[in-house]
């Protein structure tokens, strides 16, 4: 898969080739050269990129707990008030995964997004920024996690750290720094307007703010990824970045970018997560960095970079949350929560081996 | 454990013990100038007093501070530890990493202190180290993780977590007794360690004595606010209607208590657990649903001080008869409603 000649195509992230090598084989135009068959409306191969097989597997998926869930706890499951509760749960690691489908793309990893989603909440809720209300708090969050974003893309862009180990460093001193400004407390909100946000009374034709955030954040990426320059050269630089690089690309300016893209998404959850819990915590995000790659991977980004689909990805996330409530409605403990989880994943990725290698 | 809860309540009279020598040391500390001796005024035993007596030195080890209980831990023992004359507390930078803290644990050993207060990351991990230090004549406080073996420690002193869960299922079925058919909802912690699961199974244990209560819902959170929030939530859609829920920990309680709000609802009773300042100050207010907290006291910290200056000062401890500490002390785990929290406000941590 590593090879850059057989690789099929960088510039269809949506699109899994059922023949690999067959449907697209656009091996130029790595640097923003629109391919064929998306500004041609050709409306075939649209239709078979939204309809996308492996997300099709997932929606699948997803059917099936749907079911479950319907045949074993037929009152509480589908609900208004359930569906509402689970949009809700996987609404801030959906906005913290679809920051992490871009940087896998690029071939890149970003380990540090629990730590970041930890630092920015912590750092958003102290007594001082807490005096500067929703904005303060708002604005906090995001610089926080752009001010992160900025170091691990500088490390890993112009530094020439390995994004493992640069992002890693980051993981360890901003959870270190995190516990150093809460002093391990944990930081009770009391600006009303920033709890009011998480409680029915904010809820817009039953959608709370939080889902419709989640909602911006997924719309946004996808346009993003699929529909501009950005997103062509971020597949492109995952795909093969000294091609990209020889190809005009800034391949170390997009890497700055992108992990900067990561840690603003790091800083819009963190918010998000003040709002659902009504605090901040230096525990806050713990273990996201895992949660987000396996929703990336399960949607269909490929690790190693080159392809990313935000669609998959989100949800990816929707299929393990849903996990999670069917579990918990059927009051069945974490361990066996935790055993379907890897079983999933690893039946997720089976699937799309056996899809992607010839 | 069980065991250990079988003579709950003569430990806790070595405890209120300790907490009465406590007070009058703090007492005579400021009013006492004529401290050339020790314990003369107790001629049965020859107990620790606030009085300056031989100068300990106390190397004190404990887990990382990143949650708001191990946080008063450190504090607990700092503090004590400042309020004695004769006692030098040399304390380690705290480290949930085993490897670490047998590091800084051995480097203590090399300092010669002369007694140790070890609350370990892992107890059975750390094993070999308290071994290490008793061997080298340096006697070692356990204070809550007990060491896989009792060689490794001259006195352990910690809580008792299954006496927690007891204590908070017999609070709840006293509440809801002559309720038919009542409903109880557990929100645990972190479900892989064992600290967990004894307190489910006392929990579970003293709702046995109550017929009229079932137990429909367990989830198990992570100690951490959004975890609680989390699966509160969850626990909140799964039971559309129950009459009580005892969460194991007032950390994560600020997250189920979140989700409680968010959910809209209050027509059941909360029970906390470990005693964090807000949850009392909750209690207090009493305009919510937590209407009490099952302690797992932090205090326990300043006793392993007291505890330690009197092992290093070859004393017993005040108000026993017996020439010297005791080898292990269990904790009560009091329940702390709105008629008893100015007592205990000033233990809450944050």
């Amino acid at each position: 898969m590593n090879s850059p000649g057989s690789r099929p195509a960088p510039h269809t992230p949506a699109d899994p080739a059922p023949v690999p090598g067959a449907g697209a084989t656009l091996t130029a135009g790595p640097a923003g050269e629109p391919p064929a068959g998306r500004t041609g409306a050709d409306p075939l191969s649209r239709l078979r990129r939204l309809a996308d097989l492996r997300n099709l597997s997932l929606v699948g998926v997803l059917a099936v707990l749907i079911a479950v869930g319907g045949f074993t706890k037929p009152d509480e499951f589908l609900t208004t008030d359930n569906l509402q509760l689970v949009l809700t749960q996987a609404s801030v690691i959906g906005v913290v995964t679809v920051g992490v489908t871009f940087v896998i793309t690029s071939g890149g990893i970003d380990l540090s997004v629990g730590a970041m989603v930890a630092l920015a909440s912590v750092w958003a809720t102290t007594v001082a920024t807490q005096t500067y209300g929703l904005g303060g708090i708002l604005l906090c969050a995001v610089l926080v996690g752009l001010g992160c974003g900025l170091v691990n893309g500088v490390l890993i862009a112009y530094g020439g750290m390995v994004p493992f180990i640069a992002t890693l460093a980051m993981l360890a001193s901003a959870r270190g720094l995190a516990l150093q400004i809460s002093d391990g407390k944990t930081q009770v909100v009391t600006v009303e307007p920033v709890l009011d946000l998480g409680l029915p009374d904010a809820y817009v034709l039953g959608v709370p703010p939080l889902v419709m955030i989640f909602a911006a954040v997924t719309v946004l990426g996808w346009l993003v990824l699929n529909r501009t320059t950005f997103g062509r050269r971020t597949v492109a630089i995952g795909g093969n970045a000294e091609a990209a690089r020889l190809a005009g690309i800034d391949v170390r300016r997009q890497r700055l970018m992108l992990y900067l893209l990561s840690g603003l998404c790091c800083g819009i959850a963190a918010f998000m997560l003040v709002v659902l819990t009504g605090s901040g915590q230096n525990t806050n995000g713990n273990l996201y960095e895992l949660d987000a790659i396996a929703a990336a991977i399960i949607g269909g980004t490929l690790l190693s970079g080159g392809r990313g689909t935000i669609t998959g990805s989100v949800l990816g996330v929707l299929v393990f949350t849903t996990i999670t409530n069917l579990f918990a409605l059927n009051n069945l403990q974490s361990d066996v929560q935790q055993i379907a989880k890897g079983a999933i994943i690893v039946a997720a990725v089976l699937v799309q081996k056996g899809r992607s290698t010839p | 454990m069980r065991d250990a809860k079988s003579s709950a309540t003569s430990r806790r009279n070595l405890l209120l013990g300790t907490a009465a020598a406590g007070a009058l040391f703090a007492a005579g500390c400021t009013s006492n100038e004529n401290n050339d001796s020790d314990g003369n005024s107790k001629p049965a035993a020859n107990t620790a007093d606030d009085k300056p007596g031989k100068e300990v030195t106390i190397g004190f080890a404990g887990p990382q501070a990143d949650h708001g209980w191990l946080n008063a831990i450190n504090e607990q023992a700092k503090r004590r530890a400042k309020e004695y004359q004769d006692v030098t507390l040399e304390s380690t930078e705290g480290s949930n990493d085993t490897a670490q803290q047998i590091g800084q644990i051995e480097t203590l050993i090399n300092k010669k202190v002369d007694v140790l207060v070890i609350l370990p990351a892992d107890g059975k991990a750390l094993t070999q180290v308290g071994l290490k230090a008793m061997r080298a004549g340096i006697p070692v406080v356990n204070l809550d993780r007990v060491f896989a073996s009792a060689q490794a420690y001259r006195c352990w002193i910690g809580g008792d977590n299954y006496g927690m869960g007891l204590n908070a299922g017999h609070y709840i079925g006293e509440r809801l007794k002559g309720k038919k058919n009542a409903k109880v909802i557990e929100l645990a912690g972190i479900d892989n360690l064992e600290l967990t699961r004894q307190r489910t199974a006392g929990f579970d244990a003293a709702l046995k004595n109550y017929p009229n209560i079932e137990k429909v819902g367990r989830q198990a959170a992570e100690f951490t606010v959004e975890s609680g929030q989390s699966k509160m939530a969850q626990l909140l859609q799964a039971h559309s209607h129950f009459d009580a829920l005892w969460n194991h920990d007032d950390d994560q309680g600020v997250g189920a208590e979140r989700a409680i709000k968010q959910a809209g609802r209050d027509d059941f009773l909360m029970v906390g657990g470990a005693g964090a300042k807000r949850a009392m100050d909750t209690i207090k207010a009493d305009n919510t649903v937590l209407k009490a907290t099952v302690l797992y006291p932090p205090t326990m910290a300043a006793s392993a001080i007291d505890l330690a200056r009197a092992l290093g000062q070859g004393k017993g401890v005040g108000g026993l008869a017996e020439l010297e500490i005791p080898a292990s002390l269990t904790l009560y785990s009091a329940v702390v409603t709105k008629d008893n929290v100015d007592e205990y406000l000033p233990t809450g941590f944050s």
